[in-house]
């Protein structure tokens, strides 16, 4: 067995006995890297050199005791990462060799000695929920290989999956971590808008963009949100909060848990194969001693375009930054400062990006402002109420991550309408602020395609839902099935 | 139902700064117009009353002391740019 | 027909905190090109703006000067433009919740006293500088991105282009007096634009109007009003339209010339920043904040003329800039006459002033050598006119009073004895000035005064002189 298919808690016993060093680590995260990448494309960067190096200095250490201690780890491609290219996937960012700088998460992750193994894939500036909208390639679903993987952190959620890394982060702004992770089958955890510091995560929509984990396993995934999560006093919306031991708190007991599940999340459109998955789950979990009850989340049906609006106005002028005076690639055809801002722009972005920077500009312009983009954050707090209602009552709430599981790839030319409707399970999750976290809770039958259970907590209540999710992963076995990297081309 | 006219399409380039080929006004028109007619659905919820969600959360008064700090030096900011001279960005000039 | 003057200014004035209103970053100028600047300032992706305190105390300080009302709510917003000195495409401002609103500043013109009303006071942040080269290229400098910044808009309340004189005269000094800036024009810590429209007399609806730029002298801004008023009376005259547009003063010809027309007006699609936490300023903030204001030139003013006796002339130019003012307080608290110490700062100190260019501060004298040098002028151990000596060693290098009367033996002769000695040899020398004098010639006495200061070189005590000569005269 590779030791990518152990836990961090494992392998830290396994270094901790001196069975394994930190350089067998960062080799076995190598070995498959050049074994899977090639079919799964999950990576933009492999810093092999590199993580060689550190693997070697940390084995002359002797003190040892760092919650992450020679894991081999990968980040997406939008956390800035200093000298090493952070490119956002897109052609305008393919020469940013270096940021200058690391973002606060991947400080933290270097404190508690996490090797970085490279740079992972994504959509492009994180737009788009198939990964096929990065510049550069496509990334394939470890289960199999002729489907999207999720986006936007597609590379993240594959690269786990394929046992590339021990974990990876991942940046979700409507649901970029909690669908790939359920396309993937693996855990990926969105956390409260401001527990996780968003310095050097490349913005999108600032008030809706967290960073989170993706692992193979809930426990795992407690320990690295333990480390990148906190105030920083570099982002000024980042909660003044203490930081848990969500490690701690895995107890398996989810006794008298009072379970809400939105009817929405439920509807129509959900696949029969999913909302049955979802359906066993809620079983399980009574048979674990907690309850259920249907609810309702009344705005739910007005969140995705609520998201639409807020999202794109935000990125249009996050995005305007990338004009080629100080970084990133400028036309070589501009003869002038005009020509130069439009060619850069007009030859660096890809199709998804532009088309969301037009909504952006259009729900932000004179005339447009109160009609669309105010009108969307009031219908955005409406929809904070709703959780907030429910979430008075309830300890958490539970859904299908998404209503499909992984579509094929090449797809992304069909109606726009429908993937925006397979929004309607993640976006208002970013809307309300409120933490959620995908775990595997089954498989489609023809294709072997996971599924993801959704759990929702209370604002700042990780906690719950790793406790809750843990209970849910010791009495099922979908976190123990590995992707066999098979299927059509 | 076109709310969105191509001119105005091309406007918006302008102002973002964008510059399109004329099967992309086509196109991005045509998408915008979809996008516009979809997010139609807010109409339909009486917001009257209700105070904006600006933030993801709830905080005020987040301030920083007044302490200069140096991070880095001419040499790094300068570093990424595409084009340089003396200690400067270098850009083409506008013309008029 | 006859025209009424509508004149609006904006005046932006960078705040002098130790660091960037968003970022740590050093505030200063006058740096290497692109030295002071972090990954913030040049908008690197991932980066967020980080709220810098004393910004916010500095703006509301200068508000509250202004006689504002102070937000309770206020927050931050995106005005989206691209140009290159904008590194984000967008300037972190106020928009709907601007710190302060209403505000007022009284201004004299002619005698006579007005006030004009401020639209608001907003915080923001700089640009970086854009030097426009020969080349066909330009070069950019980010050091004064992300410098702090408060826009101060008035009310179209200026009805001729002397009171937009003295408009920003007033208001730079109320801003010098409270300290958040050094309100240079020189170093762009001040920098205005003004717009100015014409409408008949009676009329209520205002005219279109033309915007100033490149006003880099407050009297600049006067002579291109001026102008313009002069130009869009002619226009109108001649019964033709003013064109909504932006022009430049050219400092060359005291002309203004159009830049260009300004058609829609710009869509700068602002919108709440979401990186920054909105900011609820307490009634105890505020407190804070206004007790930290130091007395502002009209309270200083009133009080020089209602406790200090002092002319209302006196009190006008002393307190005309926060350094005379400052130094003329610093002069009396060593208890000399303050009447002595005005004159000294509005004749001899402002002259020498003029003459050097020369700010106060760059002067070696001190307001204690000054308040030392007036108590010696006093208590007779100098005169008048060797005070002056003193005074040109004292401004050129600076130093004890005392010591220098003391060094170059300027003390004053007094001492009766020595004087009736030097008098009587004056006196032997001058026999026809004797006869002279007793003729009735007064003007003889002047000569023999003369006569004596020259053999004092001036140091003989001028009283004591003409009583001991007068004395001496009799005698023969």
């Amino acid at each position: 067995m590779s030791l990518m298919n152990h836990s961090i808690k494992e392998l830290e016993e396994m270094l901790h006995n001196k069975e394994i060093t930190a350089k067998d680590l960062v080799d076995a995260s190598i070995d498959r890297i050049k074994e899977v990448d090639d079919k799964v494309k999950a990576f933009i960067t492999v810093d092999e050199e590199n993580a060689q190096k550190q693997a070697e200095n940390l084995d002359k250490e002797t003190e040892t005791d760092y919650k992450l201690f020679g894991i081999p780890g990968a980040v997406k491609d939008n956390i800035v990462t200093k000298g090493m290219l952070t490119s956002c996937a897109s052609q305008f960012m393919k020469n940013f060799i270096d940021p200058l700088y690391d973002a606060t998460v991947v400080k933290k992750l270097k404190d508690e000695k996490s090797i970085n193994m490279g740079k992972l894939n994504m959509d492009e500036f994180a737009m788009g929920s198939t990964t096929e909208h990065s510049s550069f390639h496509t990334t394939h679903n470890p289960w199999n290989t002729g489907y999207v993987p999720g986006g936007s952190s597609g590379g993240s959620a594959a690269a786990v999956a394929a046992g590339e890394v021990l974990y990876a982060l991942g940046t979700d702004t409507g649901g970029s971590i909690r669908q790939p992770a359920s396309f993937c089958g693996v855990v990926g955890m969105k956390p409260t808008y401001g527990r996780v510091s968003r310095f050097g995560a490349v913005g999108f929509g600032s008030s809706l963009d967290q960073v989170g984990p993706i692992t193979r396993t809930v426990e795992d995934n407690a320990r690295v949100l333990e480390v990148i999560a906190g105030q920083d006093k570099m982002d000024m919306t980042s909660a003044p909060l203490e930081v848990p031991s969500f490690t701690e708190g895995l107890t398996g007991d989810v006794k008298d848990l009072k379970i809400a599940v939105p009817k929405e999340y439920l509807s129509e459109a959900v696949d029969p194969e999913v909302k049955e998955a979802v359906m066993n789950a809620l079983k399980v979990y009574e048979s674990l001693g907690a309850t259920w009850e249907e609810v309702s989340l009344p705005h739910s049906k007005y969140a995705a375009a609520a998201y639409y609006v807020i999202s794109s106005g935000e990125a249009s002028a996050n995005l305007a930054r990338f004009d080629g005076v100080r970084y990133g690639v400028r036309s070589e055809k501009a003869k002038d400062m005009i020509d130069m801002f439009k060619l850069s722009r007009g030859e660096g972005f890809g199709d998804e990006v532009k088309k969301r920077m037009f909504l952006g500009a259009f729900v932000l312009s004179a005339g447009n402002y109160e009609v669309y983009y105010k009108k969307a954050q009031q219908i955005r707090a409406l929809v904070k109420q709703d959780f907030d209602n429910v979430l008075e009552k309830y300890d958490v709430i539970m859904g299908p991550t998404t209503p499909t599981p992984a579509f094929q790839l090449g797809e992304k030319d069909f109606d726009p309408m429908v993937v925006y409707a397979r929004d309607l399970t993640t976006v208002p999750i970013n809307l309300a602020g409120v933490p959620a976290i995908s775990v595997p809770c089954g498989f489609s039958k023809k294709e072997g395609l996971p599924f993801g259970l959704q759990i929702i907590g209370k604002h700042f209540d990780e906690q719950t839902i790793y406790r809750v999710a843990h209970a849910f992963e010791q009495a099922t076995d979908f976190h123990k099935k590995q992707p066999q990297l098979g299927g059509a081309e | 139902m076109s709310k969105v006219t191509e001119e105005k399409v091309r406007q918006y380039a302008e102002m973002l700064r964008l510059a399109i080929t004329d099967e992309e006004a086509t196109r991005y028109t045509e998408h915008l117009n979809a996008m516009v007619d979809y997010v139609q659905v807010l109409d339909e919820v009486d917001t009257d009353g209700v105070e904006p969600m600006v933030h993801g959360i709830d905080l005020q008064n987040v301030l920083r002391k007044d302490e200069p700090k140096k991070w880095i030096t001419q040499e790094e900011a300068l570093k990424n740019a595409p084009d340089k001279k003396d200690g400067h960005f270098r850009v083409p000039a506008i013309m008029d | 027909m006859n025209f009424e003057t509508i004149i609006g200014i904006e005046v932006h004035v960078e705040l002098k905190t130790n660091s960037k209103i968003f970022s740590p970053s050093p505030n200063e100028f006058g740096a290497e090109p692109n030295a002071n600047v972090n990954p913030i300032d040049l908008g690197y992706p991932g980066t967020l703006p980080v709220l810098n305190e004393e910004a916010v105390n500095y703006g509301m300080k200068a508000a509250m000067a202004l006689n504002c009302d102070i937000a309770t709510h206020t927050k931050f917003d995106r005005k989206n433009y691209f140009y290159p000195d904008n590194p984000k495409a967008y300037q972190i401002s106020q928009f709907d919740q601007p710190i302060g609103e209403n505000g007022w500043i009284e201004v004299e013109v002619g005698g006579k006293k007005k006030k004009i009303r401020i639209n608001r006071v907003h915080l923001e942040e700089d640009a970086g500088k854009l030097t426009h080269g020969e080349d066909g290229y330009s070069l950019v400098d980010f050091n004064r991105q992300g410098a702090p910044l408060i826009e101060i808009v008035s009310e179209a309340d200026i009805r001729s282009p002397e009171e937009a004189y003295a408009y920003l005269e007033k208001l730079k000094n109320i801003i010098q007096f409270t300290g958040v800036s050094d309100v240079k024009m020189q170093e762009g810590s001040l920098r205005c634009d003004a717009n100015i429209s014409l409408r008949p007399r009676g009329q209520e609806k205002f005219g279109t109007k033309a915007e100033l730029k490149n006003l880099n002298s407050f009297a600049h801004v006067q002579k291109g009003l001026e102008f313009e008023e002069k130009r869009q009376e002619k226009i109108l005259l001649a019964g033709e339209e003013v064109q909504h547009e932006t022009r430049r003063f050219d400092e060359k010809t005291g002309e203004t010339l159009l830049m260009r027309v300004k058609e829609d007006a710009e869509d700068y699609r602002y919108f709440p920043e979401p990186d920054l936490p909105p900011l609820y300023i307490s009634d105890e903030w505020k407190e804070r904040v206004r007790n930290s204001i130091p007395e502002l030139p009209d309270e200083r003013r009133k009080r020089y003329v209602e406790e200090l006796g002092l002319p209302e002339y006196d009190a006008g130019v002393l307190t005309g800039t926060k350094e005379m003012s400052d130094f003329f307080e610093a002069t009396i608290q060593q208890d000399v006459d303050v009447k002595q110490a005005s004159n000294w700062l509005m004749g001899e100190i402002s002259g020498y002033m003029n003459k050097h260019q020369k700010e106060l501060p760059e002067l070696a004298i001190t307001p204690e050598a000054l308040g030392k040098m007036i108590k010696l002028i006093a208590d007779g151990t100098i005169s008048s006119k060797i005070a002056k000596k003193v005074f040109a060693e004292l401004v050129e290098k600076g130093g004890d009073p005392e010591k220098i009367v003391k060094d170059k033996g300027l003390a004053q002769i007094s001492d009766e004895g020595q004087l009736t000695e030097i008098i009587t040899k004056v006196l032997d020398e001058n026999e026809q000035s004797i006869i002279d004098f007793k003729d009735g010639k007064k003007r003889a006495l002047g000569f023999l005064v003369g006569q004596v200061m020259k053999a004092t070189k001036g140091q003989a005590n001028p009283p004591m002189v003409n009583k001991i000569l007068v004395q001496e005269i009799n005698k023969r």
